[in-house]
């Protein structure tokens, strides 16, 4: 077997110059929040380091992590899979099926025991002796305990593998169960969403390959650096919302104007990820800024807390943007749940007493 | 079992050796497909089987009918937002609710842009391998492959320099050893046929269109706010127009507009430029390759999809229409009814679950969902660690679902079949125009490479389709009209006590259905009948087989240790397995019994 590879020895194969590959490396470090200091740290982390090989499996879920993986554009999809691992498993994309499928997995174990990276999209089912997903004949559980054990680390991929996601909403028939209730001996770093940004997949990945550690993370597991922050206090929208300007029903004035989504059921108040600053798609937009509250998909259990249109009263209006998720849930909660309502009311109270909307003002 | 021949025509022999192909790789879920070949390594028998299940439909009960479209559009994220459309589309079935012109524009855009997407991916990532020799595009001269692209399209990128810096790259890769998803396969094979450049112009091309569609899909992304997954809103849809007005900024305003406009003509072109070139360079190659017909050439089925006319969801709106055809009589297109308690029924005599009356289908919204798992008295293997399923007995966690007790196959040959068949005119052109640019007659069409041939013919459509549909939304805009959302029936109070909903539509890999009841303002039971249950299906209690254990019969393998062959004519189908839940009970043992009346 030939000695793996360095991430710079493969690029410079590839036609890229040292130039180029430092650009690239500044451009990594921007793209994690990491600031120019970073840049030279990536690219010795990239030239030393070898291409680490991933192994990509899938349990009970409906693949939105993989297609939105497929969606990054820095780095592209097609760069990280050819250039920046080894994607040595995925039965999405892999050409091998069957036993030629199945053998890499020993393959892997032999060659790169206690290297490679664990990707779970999905959880395993643990009903009826796991076999509500099959695998080769046998329980997935099967295949991603034995697979976990000889890993380096896991990526929690999406709600899925995080939480538990919609398979495991009330009732949970299935008992679909996330990856780091039945992996209890490995570093489990969760990507939440439903499903995660593209670049921020792309983003810890590549992070944990420049800097061969785990990112910093949070109480619950995920990285701080695209987790740490509430939708709310990041949203173009959040002006509107300290003005009491809100969308009362879809497609109303506000709803043409842009206005706070918080009536109508956002769950951005609550939620902590990277869509109000990332964004999706290249950066293009996220649910709210395209009129649709967010329902806080990178939350635990978010499909159990109400109807999606249900506006959210248990958030601290005076929170800031790095407001943790404990303090939220806890000592602010009681008091701002009444804050909130009352803001939402009064504001509407005053927004009438103005003498209605500016069009009426202008056409009168 | 001795040779044994099945109600719908086909011959089963499962006396030879057995193969067993699972994990079946590069496409949506968990599938497993076991084969008998003969002496010749002649397939002679087939058994396919959906290897999970998440039961999506028992935890909607009791929910607000307005979410549900979030938790469906989470049966699947490969064909995303799909079942969120049916789902709406079901809702405001139930509720009477009639959506604006705009929002139907957007949703066709939407539905449209998911078609071009998917379909390019299915081409190129999920299905081109079992054609393509990776390996083999090292060998090709680059000026050569030039030659080559230049003589089938005016696509730009094109010179002997740029194939020779991806063939580069591919030598790297390969001689890196580490070839990741590359690895294992069955590179070298007999079974492919393509000369190395038309290899080096397809590996290309994947390359290409990976970076690709992820452009198309910005159109969810401004409507929807994202994708994979957007948002969408039983009533019409979530995002607001604002082309003139203070806070147009906050809206779908005409810069998000233009930019829609510029995605559909570049899909236009890479569809147009590059996928259909391919398509008929790769098939030129495959001409001989007739196997995988299976039910084309008899049972097809479509429900519509694209209503022209807002909630109009008959043929008089459709712009591909409804209908079944029965045993390759195009002379005689059938409507296809999905209220009709006698049309759609699912049986479960060989699947994981069970009937009060074992044997009797049931329409969907009669539908009950018990699981029963058990292996039949002459599987091998144990619970566990099964090493061969008895066909005989249970074996799928898919049920059999049936049109007038007829196995059906649905997807986008389907739709050709029933569009050709109903005279659509661009439809005729496209498919007659292809059949003599190949030198073809129409009988081609029932093969593995015509189904892949008429998801290639759709995608084209469907660009070209958005254009159509922007621009008729940009003239319903011109002339006032910039409602995207009616909710006038959005308050539960305005709701009947009772009620009942259906929505149907095609989703990229077929005719798919949601069949809902609301009581009391909640989900009292909703059922999902997907595109590849009806094609994976399981046998029936009168022993018909499915689409995909059809379309395999009859085809030789090159290396029955090698599934090449198998890979390519499952894979023409599209599967999805995540699609195919169904209901259980909350402790996983207990058998629940869920009814809908």
């Amino acid at each position: 077997m030939p000695t793996r590879d360095t991430f710079y020895g493969v690029m410079r194969r590839h036609g890229v110059t040292r130039r180029s590959f430092l650009k690239f490396c500044s451009l990594t470090a921007a793209g994690l929040g990491l600031g120019p200091e970073f840049a030279g740290r990536t690219a010795n982390a990239l030239e030393t380091q070898p291409r680490t090989p991933v192994m990509w499996l899938h349990g009970l879920e409906c693949t939105c992590c993989t297609e939105s993986f497929i969606r990054s554009g820095h780095p592209l999809a097609g760069d990280v899979v050819l250039s920046m691992i080894s994607l040595d498993y995925d039965d999405t994309l892999m050409a091998a099926a069957g036993h030629q499928a199945e053998e890499l997995l020993e393959q892997t174990i032999e060659k790169y025991d206690g290297q490679y990276i664990l990707a779970c999209e999905g959880n395993p089912p643990l009903n009826e002796d796991g076999m509500y997903c099959i695998q080769g004949g046998k329980p997935y559980i099967e295949k991603l305990r034995h697979m976990a054990d000889h890993c380096k680390a896991i990526i929690a991929w999406g709600s899925c593998a995080s939480w538990g996601c919609v398979q495991a909403a009330r009732p949970n028939p299935t008992r679909a169960t996330p990856i780091h209730k039945v992996i209890l001996d490995k570093p489990v770093v969760k990507v939440p969403g439903c499903p995660p940004i593209a670049e921020v997949m792309t983003g810890v990945l590549t992070y944990m390959i420049a800097f061969e550690e785990l990112p910093e993370l949070d109480r619950q597991g995920r990285p701080k650096m695209f987790y740490s922050q509430r939708l709310h206090d990041k949203c173009y929208r959040r002006p509107h919302f300290d003005a009491g300007q809100f969308v009362e029903r879809f497609d109303d004035e506000g709803a043409r104007k842009g206005y706070c989504l918080y009536k109508v059921g956002c769950k951005g108040p609550t939620t902590y990820n990277a869509c109000s600053t990332v964004e999706w798609n290249g950066g293009l937009s996220w649910p709210v800024k395209s009129g649709h509250g967010c329902l806080g998909c990178a939350e635990d259990n978010f499909w159990d807390k109400g109807s999606f249109y249900s506006a959210v009263t248990n958030f601290g209006v005076m929170g800031g943007a790095e407001a943790t998720a404990d303090r939220i849930g806890g000592i602010l909660a009681g008091a701002a749940a009444i804050g909130v309502a009352a803001h939402a009311a009064a504001s509407v109270v005053s927004h009438v007493r103005k003498g209605g909307t500016e069009e009426e003002q202008r056409h009168g | 079992m001795a040779e044994i021949v099945t109600p719908n025509g086909f011959t089963l022999d499962d006396a030879g050796q057995r193969v067993v192909v699972d994990p079946i790789c590069r496409i949506e879920g968990h599938l497993r497909i076991e084969v008998n070949v003969d002496d010749d390594n002649v397939i002679r028998n087939a058994v396919s089987t959906g290897n999970m299940w998440r039961g999506l439909e028992v935890i909607l009960k009791g929910r607000d009918p307005r979410d549900a479209w979030a938790f469906t559009e989470r049966i699947c994220g490969v064909c995303t937002g799909v079942h969120a459309l049916i789902s709406c589309r079901a809702v405001e079935d139930a509720l009477d609710i009639d959506i604006p012109a705009n929002a139907n524009s957007i949703r066709n855009l939407m539905m449209l842009a998911q078609y071009t997407q998917d379909h390019l991916v299915h081409f190129y990532h999920l299905h081109a391998l079992d054609w393509v020799d990776v390996v083999s595009a090292l060998n090709a001269d680059p000026r050569a492959t030039s030659e080559l692209q230049q003589s089938i399209s005016n696509w730009p990128k094109s010179s002997p320099g740029y194939f020779r810096d991806v063939q580069n790259r591919i030598r790297r890769f390969v001689e890196s050893g580490q070839l990741g998803p590359f690895a294992n396969a069955y590179w070298g094979s007999p079974a492919y046929r393509l000369p190395a450049e038309a290899n080096l112009m397809a590996v290309t091309h994947y390359l290409e269109a990976l970076d690709f569609q992820k452009e198309i899909v910005k159109i969810h992304t401004i409507f929807g706010g994202r994708n994979p997954h957007p948002n969408w809103l039983v009533g019409g849809m979530p995002c607001s127009l604002n082309v003139d007005e203070t806070g147009a900024v906050g809206a779908v305003n005409m810069a998000w507009l233009n930019q829609v406009s510029d995605i559909i003509d570049a899909s236009i072109a890479f569809v147009d430029q590059v996928y259909i070139p391919d398509l008929k360079a790769i098939a030129s190659f495959y001409k001989d390759w007739t196997f995988g017909g299976g039910l084309s050439s008899k049972n097809v089925m479509a429900y519509g999809e694209f209503p022209a006319i807002p909630n109009d969801y008959t043929n008089d709106s459709w712009m591909l229409p409804n209908g079944a055809i029965l045993e390759g009589d195009l002379g005689t297109v059938h409507d296809v009814d999905p209220r009709d308690p006698q049309q759609i029924q699912e049986f479960v005599t060989h699947s994981w679950y069970t009937y009060p009356e074992p044997d009797r289908g049931l329409h969907p919204w009669d539908g009950i969902t018990e699981p029963r798992f058990e292996l039949g008295p002459n599987a091998k293997g144990t619970k566990t660690n099964i090493e061969a399923l008895d066909e005989a007995a249970k074996y799928s966690w898919l049920k059999a679902p049936r049109w007038r007790g007829n196995a059906m196959e649905v997807g986008p040959l389907a739709r050709y079949l029933v569009a050709y068949a109903r005279g659509k005119e661009e439809i005729v052109a496209q498919v007659d125009g292809l059949l003599s640019d190949l030198d073809l007659p129409i009988a081609a069409l029932f093969s593995t490479l015509g189904r892949t041939a008429a998801r290639g013919l759709e995608c084209s459509w469907s660009a070209h389709r958005m254009r159509d549909v922007f621009d008729g939304m940009m003239a319903n805009i011109k002339a006032g009209d910039v409602a995207t959302a009616n909710m006038e029936k959005w308050e539960p109070e305005t709701w009947p006590a009772d009620t009942k909903g259906v929505g149907f539509g095609e989703a990229p890999r077929g005719a798919l259905g949601h069949w809902i009841h609301i009581r009391d303002t909640k989900l009292e039971n909703y059922q999902a009948v997907v595109p590849t249950t009806w094609n994976a299906s399981p046998r029936d209690p009168q022993g018909n087989i499915g689409a995909y254990e059809a379309a395999l019969l009859g085809t030789p393998m090159a290396d029955p240790a090698q599934p090449l062959e198998i890979l390519r004519t499952i894979h023409s189908f599209d599967p999805c397995l995540a699609c195919a839940s169904h209901v259980m009970s909350p402790d996983g043992q207990e058998l629940a019994v869920v009814r809908i009346r």
